[in-house]
């Protein structure tokens, strides 16, 4: 319950614009549904909602760009079976709030995709039978509207109903890919698949904080009880105090700060692409400014992990086949277990290591700019699956369609410079992470073992690492460590 | 296939893998992947595009053929007869 935000999906990001509204008063939102699609000034976001309820009120129309932070929607709590859903909304004082509601149960994750849970359907939606297609009148008329064929559609609502959300999704996507939008359908539940978020401890005040958060906002002085929380369950977590703490530290923003922008003309892309320079422009400086980098390279000898994947591409169908930069990123997903240091977020003037790893790569755009979205548990995905996950994020990243909660965790990045030729990449850290792993091209070069030289396909590796957080002692074990994770290519 | 049809597959599958690349701007004996900024995972779905649009199976080794405009149009003709 309580306020939709606009999310921070960056260190770099000020304000974001609400593109598009993917729900509307009196739909049904579960944890991780994405509900509203926001530009930023880099890229496109579909945001994902981290409580669970009904959306009682969208505040900020679609066109419209405001701060990070501002209250988007309200969501409600989930309406009772049978009760009428998009009902008039009592005013939030009015609900008799418990003193310390109970955090939501854990969800288990699922074996297999789970159906979504049965949704109390909205009373007044009466259902059109069609061959094989259950869909409301008023989403049969969103759809022709919006010039999407239904029948093309799964739908992910109760009962394989399409919903308002199906149809706007499908519309986002061009014509010629339309069919692949009802694999949307399908994907969600995969994502629910993700490990079960530990279940953050209850706070004070009914809000739940994590002690590590409480302990942040207790040196940056930040008031927890006005903070959104991010984190599992709404939980407020480090990140979220460390954005209201700089907010609180900016400008104020006026009265309303609602920055009208032309409602219907994108920006062009030229103005975005010089909106995306400045900020990639601000967050560089920043990270020059405020983080000590120390830089470490080494070269690996890759002749065994090329030659696995020869051999493994030779026996897989065209379309399951693996690319060298899957391999890399493994395997430094992986090294962050023996050098937890490089794994984490910067609070301050204190390292907080992450146990989960969920990392950033760097994707150049074409039309220029670079972005660096998670993949979430990179260590824990098998390498098909991370293949899955990097040919998926690196598709929808040039197509400028993100998700929040890809561009606000990261917690090391990963830069692949090797394929564009060159020898080796000194990155600089995205904050507030701590270390940012280079792969340069992989190059026949002249390498020594045993007394004799031979050429081998090697490859230049660097770390660009926050001396905050640990010193070239460790820094070089890690290095170390992804070396040595590549010699054992099949058990990456 | 004929010359013709290669170049159009070539386009076509081009401008899904990457709408914002200009085809038109390569040479004929330029490297694709190069001149047009494509990484390996673009190439990768490049390639598997050829192959969904034609049946064809393209093993690894034979990606270096398929480098240039020109080398795809030769080794689609090629297969494809």
């Amino acid at each position: 319950m309580g306020d939709f935000k606009m999310p921070s999906l960056g260190a770099d990001m000020d304000a974001g614009k609400v593109a598009r509204w993917l729900v509307k008063p009196g739909d049904v939102v579960h944890r991780g549904d994405i509900v509203a699609v926001v530009e930023t000034e880099k890229s496109t976001i579909e945001v994902e909602v981290f409580q669970a309820g009904v959306v009682e009120e969208i505040l900020v129309p679609e066109g419209t760009e405001v701060p990070v932070g501002t209250a988007l929607a309200r969501i409600g709590a989930p309406a009772e079976a049978g009760a009428p859903a998009p009902g008039p909304v009592p005013p939030a004082a009015a609900v008799p709030a418990p003193a310390a509601p109970a955090p939501p149960a854990p969800v288990p994750a699922p074996a297999a995709p789970a159906p979504p849970a049965p949704v109390p359907a909205p009373a007044t939606a009466a259902v059109t039978e069609h061959p094989g297609v259950v869909v409301s009148p008023v989403v049969r008329h969103l759809a022709e509207r919006l010039g999407v064929d239904v029948h093309l559609l799964e739908g992910s609502g109760p009962g394989g109903r399409i919903t308002r959300a199906d149809v706007e999704a499908a519309a986002l996507v061009p014509v010629g890919e339309r069919p692949v939008s009802a694999v949307r359908g399908r994907r969600a539940p995969a994502r629910r698949r993700r490990p079960a978020p530990q279940p953050a401890p209850s706070g004070a005040g009914g809000k739940r904080v994590s002690p590590w958060a409480r302990r942040v906002a207790d040196d940056l002085g930040v008031d927890v009880a006005t903070v959104e929380g991010t984190g599992p369950g709404g939980a407020v977590v480090e990140r979220d105090v460390r954005a209201a703490a700089a907010r609180e530290t900016a400008p104020p923003a006026p009265e309303g700060a609602k920055v009208h922008r032309a409602p219907t003309e994108p920006s062009a892309s030229d103005e975005r692409q010089a909106a995306m320079r400045k900020a990639i422009g601000a967050l560089m400086a920043r990270s020059k400014r405020e983080i000590p980098h120390y830089y470490l390279s080494t070269t690996i000898d890759m002749s065994r992990a090329s030659r696995w994947m020869e051999e493994e591409n030779a026996t897989r169908p065209m379309t399951e086949r693996l690319v060298l930069p899957v391999l890399l990123l493994k395997a430094a997903a992986l090294a962050v277990a023996s050098v937890p240091e490089m794994n984490g977020f910067m609070v301050g003037d204190t390292f907080e290591p992450s146990a989960e790893v969920h990392v950033g790569v760097a994707v150049s755009l074409r039309t220029g700019g670079v972005i660096a979205p998670a993949i979430h548990h990179a260590d824990r995905l098998s390498v098909d699956e991370l293949m899955a996950a990097l040919r998926d994020l690196v598709t929808r990243a040039r197509r400028g369609v993100l998700r929040s909660s890809e561009m606000s965790d990261p917690t090391i990045t990963v830069t692949n410079l090797g394929e564009l030729g060159v020898d080796s990449v000194f990155g600089v850290i995205y904050p507030p992470q701590v270390a940012l792993v280079g792969f340069g091209r992989v190059v026949e070069r002249p390498y020594a073992e045993d007394g004799m030289v031979g050429a081998r396909p090697c490859l230049t590796a660097t770390l660009s690492a926050d001396h905050r957080a640990s010193d070239g002692h460790r820094g070089g074990r890690f290095l170390a460590a992804i070396d040595h994770l590549l010699q054992s290519p099949e058990g990456l | 296939m004929n010359d013709d049809d290669a170049r159009e597959l070539i386009r076509s599958v081009i401008g899904e893998v990457a709408p914002e690349a200009d085809l038109d701007s390569v040479g004929p004996d330029e490297m694709i992947q190069e001149a047009l900024d494509l990484d390996s995972i673009d190439f990768l779905n490049f390639v598997t595009g050829l192959h969904e649009r034609t049946g064809l199976e393209i093993p690894e080794r034979d990606y270096p053929e398929l480098a240039t405009v020109d080398g795809c149009v030769r080794y689609l003709t090629h297969a494809t007869t």
